[in-house]
């Protein structure tokens, strides 16, 4: 334990200084608990989006159905959206973000560690807030992207809940952003350069830039949005000469670059599977690095294709097809290069490599039918359709909640130091594919047959029946694979810690290098770096007819023997979740009182002055 | 932002060689540049697209509004001295330019408080027409902003008589300056855009 001397505290609130026990979780900087926190979090939400959709599946499950009103549908379907992308997919991505970036990069933790901590509980207490409208009136109901002037005038506090709590949740991603890329930019270890990074790391990069650089476009239309809610504003009332068309452009400014945020950490993580399973260097590296540098500055020049039928005109409509049908070109790349990796390699077919190799056959399959939709006459019969819908849950359950389990498979022993059990693994997989197949394979056909998106039950005349009673049969089977992969980690949780090999992979990434789980300090020495896969050559060499010989001294558990006591690590501290508590008080202000909002904007002003007057380390 | 401490722990090495929190702090400016810049899109979007009056014309004093710019743009050279000063490690001399720092935007957001009321005078509310919509969001925006920054101006004051800005007080005089003068800049824009560009004639009056 890198603990260091307590000694009397002057400020307002007594240091904290413990780092083990329930109630050190609340004060912790580590940027591993911190991940931990991210992905319980975010898999919790997982599960209240998955029990929403599941709701969805039910009332479509046969026509004219009367499970759910349309009232309860459309508060259903609008938060099934908004937790699955900003409840679970983002901070599921942050999660493994925080906890590999340091140990990718050999830092000991990242570049503000207390930032950190307050991303995190300003994100759950956001999540909590925007749930809490089930219980204050209504949930938000007017879709994730909320059309004005649809949003604005909708009766009720839901839309009000949606603009505040996206706002909340919007400065916790920011604060993370630029938290993980300052940590990227300046906290690489010696040798480290950008060219010997990982590509998960990479993508991490280039996501914190998109969100940097994406949430502040949202930031203004909520507020506008908001404004318009609670001030009456005119910014989207076109009966003032408002233009609701404003909102569409602002929303997805923000909304493709934020489908790359949702998607390039999966590529990140295809990427450090595909190599260690096939037993090969990653084929193109700087190939794949840059086609996700080039989706990160493309990402920001196609957003009029979410708008085809808005009515902009042929120009509009034509640029940003040409420019959407460029974007599939580096994600197109990127599938090469990972087919390349797998070629001529020695496949070994553990879950992680089925996850892989899954998500991206299934985000091979949305992207089709997203070139379907770049080409506007086409996309004039499919918007609005399921088969928009077919296609979004290709992409992005397809790749980005594939490629989340397949990390969870990959990481597990890293993070907990238990292996999961691979038999049943692959058991887990093959129900989840075959059930999101079932699923969202006959949307396609119901979109094209007709059937709208967003409409909350249908006549049996129109004959679509079977294909939703199939569907509503593959969401259930995707549930009985998600309970069987809790019930896994819970009977893995149970066991004792411990691993007869702590590189069980035989990886080829430097966060292998420390112990499972790693000490809090990381490395006891930071290391220095000589090659991209440097892990993989401290362990394994050529010989004279290029064949791979193991290094004798080299593998992995060498680097830890124990030491680590004069290193100082940042302490714990209260500052970020008081901060955090205020953000909420600021919401329900808005919506009910002006005290709250004083209350919230003190509790804020106190907090950071506190924080800013307790120094990181404590003396 | 109110972080200065935070790489204390890593100051003995950085890839780039500069402090992290100098890097985050021109990332969140980056960052900020889009949320100004939304804003001032609106702005822009909907000049001249008002039904009812009033409208730029009929409230602005552009004469008034022009010596509380010059008060915010002079508060950018005082927070210049402070830093100097600071560097020059003449604690007192800086804590004098900051709290002068400090008055001069004071002056601003009254100034902007005064403004703002001899508008409603006038008619114009946030909910009057889209000038009055755009307007008052984006130069309220901007005035949140700079109490914001008249706040850490204090608070670094403060701090300074306590002895608690760390072993180089510069460092958070030179974080708190670069918010400052990028609130200043922003403020030339809008100055220039909202205040200085004629408006076209009202919605309908061609």
């Amino acid at each position: 334990m890198a603990t260091v001397t307590v000694t009397p505290q002057r400020g307002i609130l007594r240091r904290p200084m413990a780092t083990t026990g329930f109630w050190s979780w609340f004060t912790t900087v580590d940027h591993k608990k911190i991940g931990i926190l991210y992905g319980i979090s975010s898999f919790l939400f997982f599960v209240i989006g998955g029990c929403e959709a599941l709701l969805i599946r039910s009332q479509l499950a046969k026509p004219s159905n009367t499970l759910l009103n349309a009232d309860q549908y459309n508060q259903i379907f609008t938060m099934h959206g908004l937790t699955m992308i900003f409840l679970f997919v983002m901070p599921m991505s942050a999660a493994f973000f925080n906890y590999l970036i340091p140990l990718m990069i050999g830092a000991r933790d990242v570049a503000f560690p207390r930032l950190n901590a307050l991303s995190f509980w300003v994100f759950l207490l956001g999540a909590l807030f925007l749930n809490s409208s089930w219980f204050m009136g209504g949930a938000p109901d007017g879709g994730w992207f909320a059309y004005a002037p649809n949003s604005t005038t909708d009766p009720g506090n839901g839309m009000t809940f949606y603009a505040l709590g996206l706002l909340i949740t919007g400065i916790a991603s920011t604060v993370g952003a630029i938290n993980l890329a300052i940590t990227v930019i300046n906290m690489r270890a010696p040798g480290m350069s950008l060219f010997r990074m990982p590509v998960f790391v990479w993508m991490g990069l280039v996501v914190q830039f998109l969100l940097a650089f994406s949430l502040p476009i949202i930031t203004v239309a909520l507020f506008q949005m908001l404004f318009d809610r609670r001030w009456d504003t005119a910014f989207f009332d076109p009966t003032r000469g408002g233009e609701p068309l404003l909102w569409q452009h602002m929303f997805w400014l923000f909304g493709h670059p934020e489908v790359y945020i949702l998607i390039l950490p999966a590529f990140g993580i295809f990427s450090e599977i595909l190599p260690v399973f096939a037993r090969k260097p990653l084929f193109g590296y700087q190939f794949v690095v840059f086609s996700g540098i080039a989706i990160g500055f493309i990402g920001f020049g196609v957003w009029v294709h979410h708008m085809y039928a808005a009515g902009l005109g042929p120009v509009a409509n034509t640029a940003f097809g040409i420019s959407t049908a460029i974007i599939a070109v580096p994600t197109g790349v990127k599938i090469f290069n990972w087919m390349g990796t797998l070629y001529g390699g020695d496949l070994h077919l553990e879950p992680p490599m089925l996850f892989a190799i899954g998500g991206i056959a299934m985000f091979v399959i949305g992207g089709l039918s997203g070139v379907t939709h770049s080409i506007v006459p086409s996309d004039y019969q499919q918007t609005d359709t399921y088969y928009v819908v077919a296609h979004f849950h290709y992409v992005l359950f397809g790749g980005a909640i594939f490629a989340f389990f397949g990390a969870m498979y990959y990481w597990w022993p890293k993070v907990f130091g238990r292996m999961l059990p691979n038999r049943w693994g692959k058991v887990q997989f093959w129900i989840l594919l075959i059930g999101f197949n079932l699923t969202f394979a006959p949307m396609h056909i119901l979109g094209l047959g007709g059937m709208i998106r967003r409409e909350y039950t249908y006549p049996a005349a129109l004959g679509l029946t079977v294909w939703n009673q199939i569907a509503s049969i593959g969401a259930f089977t995707i549930a009985l694979s998600v309970l069987l992969f809790i019930i896994l980690v819970v009977r893995t949780q149970l066991k004792p810690a411990g691993l007869e090999n702590e590189d069980p992979w035989d990886a080829r990434t430097l966060e292998w290098t420390t112990a499972c789980p790693p000490a809090v300090y990381n490395f006891d020495e930071i290391p220095t770096v000589h090659a991209l896969d440097d892990f993989w050559h401290r362990k394994y060499a050529e010989d004279e007819t290029g064949r791979l010989v193991r290094v004798p001294a080299g593998g992995s558990g060498e680097d830890h023997p124990g030491g680590g006591h004069a290193i100082h690590l940042p302490s714990p501290s209260f500052w970020p979740i008081v901060v955090s508590l205020g953000f909420p008080l600021l919401g329900y202000g808005v919506l009910y009182s002006w005290w709250l909002v004083a209350a919230g904007a003190l509790v804020i002003v106190i907090g950071l002055t506190g924080w800013a007057l307790e120094p990181s380390v404590a003396e | 932002m109110a972080d200065a401490h935070a790489d204390l722990v890593h100051t003995e090495y950085t890839s780039t060689g500069l402090r992290s929190t100098k890097l985050a702090m021109w990332l969140f400016l980056a960052s900020e540049c889009l949320l100004f810049g939304g804003l001032i899109t609106a702005y822009v979007l909907y000049r001249g697209q008002s039904t009812t009056g009033p409208y730029p014309q009929d409230v602005f004093d552009i004469g008034y509004t022009s010596v509380s710019s010059f008060v915010l743009l002079a508060s950018s050279l005082t927070m210049v001295l402070a830093h100097n000063a600071a560097l020059a490690r003449d604690y007192a001399r800086m804590r004098l330019w900051l709290l002068a720092t400090a008055m001069l935007g004071l002056c601003f957001v009254g100034g902007q408080v005064f403004e703002f009321t001899s508008f409603f005078r006038e008619g114009l509310t946030l909910h009057t027409n889209l000038f009055g919509s755009t307007f008052f969001v984006l130069t309220g925006f901007h005035g949140v902003h700079v109490t914001v920054g008249i706040l850490m101006l204090l608070i670094l004051v403060a701090f300074s008589f306590r002895g608690s800005l760390s072993d180089d007080p510069a460092f958070p005089v030179e974080m708190v300056g670069l918010y400052w003068h990028f609130v200043d800049i922003v403020w030339i824009v809008i100055f220039t855009v909202v205040y200085l560009i004629p408006a076209p004639p009202p919605h309908g009056a061609v």
